[in-house]
């Protein structure tokens, strides 16, 4: 309290100060009969050296800045098509940087060299067609250069992702990454939001989830059939809002329904095996070095974006909109320690979209191994397909009852809005 | 029907000294000069505010984690807790920043004010087409601000999901506290301004296309006229689209609707909306979102041609390049707006088209600064703080416009979108080069405002400590971005994790932007002080104290709604004679007839 009211009376003080100086500046310009509009030579003067100065302490911090910072924090590309935009980068930047000093330079040289000087007029100049042209087709040139060289990178960074690339889904919501790898047969399987379920978190398309999702929503805790007895038994008295939001679930579930019957009517079986042999990762992203990699992005709620700052990829993840990007990462995480010099370096996914409070906390570290770790790591993935994960105790029990239960038991905090 | 009456009554008194009441001179009023000083008087506040956050969140990103009494003292224990800042409140405090800062400050504030203050005086008109539609819009943009402020208190919290509020983060209010209240006053707010806006606008176009006086043909228009007439034309034509993107977003959050919204699973809750597109609202918003750039920077490069030319005691150079790089460049703001979109998942190729569009709007712009360079070159400079702002203007326009290209190159955009650099480029281009061109219209027409004059000194101090202040806040930011940080992130120590170098990068410079802020911050309380003060206490001003030649000068000192008191003047030439051979006086007014023999520009 006391520090505030000593911030406050500084504050005072400060305005008193400076309005008493301006008082004895106005009569000491009173006395001289100095005008506020009739600027002096010295004022003229002064100003003009002030530009000058402030034109060589500008550009040596920007050169400072760019010798200590300028490259050093994301350091190399770790990818092949990142190599191609820190190249391109590079030559932009080096452009950018020649108009830069050379226009500003220009400017504030001006600004020093013409200030008025008694006596001498100003050149009356008001136009000169060639200069003009000359302005207007040269930066039009630079940039046709810089433009064909961008879409050229562009468009190899866009293009369609090879066959044989290894397919990987990254799933979003607040605030983590799921990823899901498509397993054997390298596709992913299908999935659809209506079927999340807390044994099914990204929403998988096969027979069995289609059935579990319609029995959660008529069965379940929260279901249809239990929202319907409570709102028709008269022993129950419902505070007003309670019965409304209620009734607004209640419908809500029951528009649901109908579009699970419909999803299930149309399922095609095939479908199946393909989402069967996905496996799921959290919290470490591992990709295999030198071999490419597409993405598939969902995100469950909000926009957010999969962010690699040092495979210079990025790509926004949209909800009810798959979104692809695709890239070869080319130097394994190990290499990369040695180049940095950092042995606890490691590169990572991070959410580059806005997407709620703990936004900047969204993250999931990413690992480029060695082609041969790389398999092995697969290798001992495979024995936790989403079949193995979704039928936990198959091998026992081979009966389609077993993961409704599970399914019960899960589904409780997940439906409790 | 009130300006009928008003306009009869007008021409009844035929000039005499009417005392006008209270009401209708300061606060109701319907002369263009004093609705000019109302926007800026209200865009002053709205600024100090939009400021004073940005200084709030600032603190958090240099010292994360560290209590400071600055926070408790402004956020208390709900926001600030300890005084640490709350991760919520800090995007609540990043979204209204930008927010005030865009649309209140740089388009109600820029065009609100030297819009209505100079179109009528520069044209030699009595007053704006329609008053009553003048003191409308004004009285609307003064309710959207409050609006805007209320909900900076509500319980929980303003709009949090930056000024761009993409859906469906701004639509549920169960992704984030501040998409609650907060944002639906942000929409009304926001809904409100586009009416001001839309009705001041209009009011512009009319009042340039009918009231020039006789002999005022559109090419002795002076440039300020120009780009307040084109940036007006610009916001007929986009800021509706923007209010249907928030109509729309106002009938997802309220009606149920799906413009925005498919398959989503919020706090537990599936939604049932299906089959519209978050993507639909970002093309809606950046069709407004691009020119918008240009509707803020327009009044500013106008505003700055005005002031160099006036001070380098020479002409313009290439009056008509300058005039056509405005109309190409309002033109391409039209058709470049996915360029803010190239990795949201739009098609690639539809990406490659805006790269071309986007990259062409540099030529009109380079246009612009050599011209601005040619006319200081053998010039003979005075240098008024309003000039001083200018060149700072174009210092600025300079170095935020070639950051851009890297921006817009889609390639490149890939490693950079929605980082700091993202940050810094517009911070400089459109930031930056507005705030210096209004600054620069402020010391430039205060005496016309108001009849006296600023103090001088001041204004330089002011001019030093923005210039270093703003360049110390926004160069190193370049770095911050390049380094690969991310924008909107509450705290950049989760980089300490995986990557210590970067984290190192951030660390110094956060903490080197912030200190600059706060300098520069404390620089505007001496703009504040000296504005303040003059209006009351600064020396009187006389007729013509730039010795400029524009019509606005031959108006007498003193107000009075009609501007001139006897006969509109009549123009006789172009607005740029100045330093003319020939002629005794440096500069010839556009009043003064064409000599025997002379030859009209």
């Amino acid at each position: 309290m006391v520090t505030k009211l000593i911030i406050l009376l500084v504050i005072v003080l400060g305005v008193v100060a400076i309005a008493q100086m301006m008082r004895v500046y106005e009569l000491s310009s009173k006395i001289t009969k100095k005008n506020e509009h009739e600027i002096s030579n010295r004022d003229n003067r002064l100003n003009a050296k002030l530009m000058l100065t402030f034109m060589i302490v500008f550009f040596v911090s920007v050169v400072y800045l760019i010798l200590h910072y300028g490259w050093v924090g994301r350091g190399t590309a770790a990818s092949v098509h990142g190599r191609d935009i820190d190249w391109l980068m590079n030559l932009n930047l080096i452009i950018i940087f020649a108009v830069f000093f050379l226009t500003n330079a220009l400017l504030y040289i001006f600004a020093f060299k013409y200030v008025k000087k008694p006596g001498v007029p100003a050149l009356y100049y008001p136009h000169n067609n060639k200069l003009e042209m000359l302005w207007t087709v040269v930066p039009a040139m630079v940039l046709a250069v810089i433009i064909i060289l961008g879409l050229k990178t562009w468009n190899e960074a866009t293009d369609e992702a090879s066959a044989e690339s290894i397919r990987i889904e990254l799933f979003s919501k607040q605030f983590d990454w799921t990823a899901r790898y498509a397993g054997k047969d390298n596709v992913l399987g299908k999935f659809d939001y209506k079927l999340t379920l807390d044994n099914n978190e990204l929403a998988l398309k096969t027979t069995a989830t289609i059935d579990s999702a319609i029995r959660m929503m008529e069965e379940g805790p929260m279901g249809i059939k239990t929202l319907e007895a409570k709102l028709n038994d008269r022993n129950i008295i419902l505070v007003p809002e309670e019965r409304a939001k209620m009734e607004a679930d209640l419908s809500r579930k029951e528009r649901l329904i109908r579009l699970l019957y419909q999803m299930k009517q149309k399922h095609d079986t095939k479908d199946d095996a393909s989402a069967w042999d996905d496996f799921i990762q959290k919290d470490t992203l591992y990709l295999c070095k030198g071999k490419e990699v597409e993405f598939n992005f969902r995100s469950k709620d909000v926009i957010h974006s999969a962010f690699f700052p040092h495979f210079r990829a990025q790509m926004n993840t949209v909800p009810g909109l798959t979104t692809r990007f695709k890239f070869t990462p080319d130097v394994s995480t190990a290499e990369m320690r040695e180049i940095k010099g950092d042995d606890k370096f490691n590169y990572v996914l991070l959410c580059n979209k806005i997407c709620g409070g703990a936004h900047y906390k969204m993250k999931m570290m990413v690992v480029v191994l060695e082609e041969d770790d790389y398999n092995n790591w697969v290798k001992g993935k495979m024995t936790k397909t989403f079949r193995d994960t979704y039928f936990p105790v198959m091998e026992e029990v081979a009966t389609p009852e077993a993961p409704a239960e599970e399914v019960a038991e899960g589904g409780e905090e997940q439906e409790n809005v | 029907m009130a300006a009928v009456a008003h306009e009869a009554h007008g021409h009844h008194d035929d000039h005499g000294h009417h005392e006008e009441h209270f009401v209708s001179k300061y606060i109701f009023s319907q002369d263009h000069k004093m609705i000019g000083k109302q926007f800026l008087m209200t865009a002053v506040f709205m600024g100090l505010i939009a400021m004073l956050l940005s200084i709030l969140f600032r603190i958090q990103l240099a010292w994360p984690g560290e209590s400071s009494d600055f926070l408790s003292f402004f956020l208390g224990e709900t926001w600030a807790p300890g005084g640490v800042l709350k991760e919520d409140m800090y995007l609540g405090l990043v979204t209204i920043h930008g927010t005030i800062m865009v649309f209140f400050l740089l388009t109600g504030g820029l065009s609100g004010t030297f819009s209505n203050l100079l179109i009528p005086l520069q044209l030699g008109a009595r007053d704006m087409a329609s008053g009553f539609l003048n003191m409308l819009s004004y009285w609307f943009f003064f309710l959207s601000s409050v609006l805007m402020v209320v909900s900076l208190f509500v319980e929980s919290g303003p709009a949090m999901a930056g000024w761009t509020v993409y859906p469906p983060l701004s639509a549920l209010p169960q992704a984030v506290s501040g998409s609650g209240m907060g944002m639906t006053l942000w929409l009304f707010s926001m809904a409100i301004f586009i009416a001001s806006s839309l009705i001041g606008s209009l009011n512009y176009i009319t009042t340039v296309l009918n009231l020039r006086t006789k002999g005022m043909s559109m090419t002795r228009m002076p440039l300020t006229i120009w780009a307040f007439f084109i940036t007006a034309i610009i916001g007929v034509l986009s800021f509706p689209v923007l209010l249907s993107a928030a109509l729309l977003l106002i009938m997802d959050r309220m009606a149920g609707t799906s413009f925005y919204l498919s398959d989503i699973i919020v706090g537990g809750e599936m939604l049932t909306q299906h089959g519209g597109s978050p993507i639909l609202f970002q093309h809606l918003f950046w069709f407004l979102g691009h020119p918008e750039v240009y509707i803020v920077l327009l009044p500013s490069l106008g505003i700055t041609s005005e002031i160099i030319a006036t001070n380098s005691r020479k002409p313009i150079f290439g009056y008509r390049a300058m005039i056509g790089s405005i109309l190409a460049i309002a033109f391409l703001s039209f058709i470049v707006w996915a360029h803010h979109m190239f990795v949201t998942g739009m098609n690639p190729f539809l990406g490659s088209v805006f790269v071309f569009t986007t990259l062409l709007i540099a030529i009109p712009s380079a246009v612009k600064v050599f011209n601005y360079l040619t006319t200081l070159w053998k010039g003979s400079i005075v240098y008024t703080p309003a000039m001083m702002f200018s060149i700072g203007l174009v210092s600025t326009f300079i170095t935020g416009g070639v950051t851009g290209i890297i921006l817009a190159d889609a390639a490149l955009d890939i490693s950079v979108h929605d980082t700091y650099f993202v940050v810094a480029h517009f911070h400089v281009v459109m930031g930056l080069s507005a705030v210096f061109g209004m600054m620069a219209g402020v010391y430039h027409w205060f005496p016309k405002m108001y009849g006296r004059m600023m103090n001088v000194r001041l204004g330089y101090v002011h001019f030093w400590i923005t210039l270093v202040g703003a360049y110390g806040v926004f160069f190193p930011m370049h770095f911050v971005g390049i380094a690969g940080a991310p924008r909107r992130y509450y705290d950049y120590s989760v980089y300490n994790d995986f990557d210590v170098e970067s984290f190192n990068v951030m660390m110094d410079l956060n903490v080197i932007i912030t200190v600059f802020a706060i300098i520069a911050a404390l620089g505007q309380l001496i703009f504040l002080f000296n504005f303040f003060y003059s209006i009351y206490r600064g020396p009187k001003a006389v007729q013509n104290p730039w010795r400029s030649t524009t019509l606005e000068w031959t108006t007498p000192v003193e107000h009075f709604h009609g501007n001139w008191p006897g006969e509109l003047p009549t123009v006789h030439r172009w607005p740029y004679d100045l330093s003319k051979p020939g002629s005794e006086e440096d500069f010839i007014p556009q009043t003064v007839p064409l000599m025997e023999g002379e030859e009209e520009h």
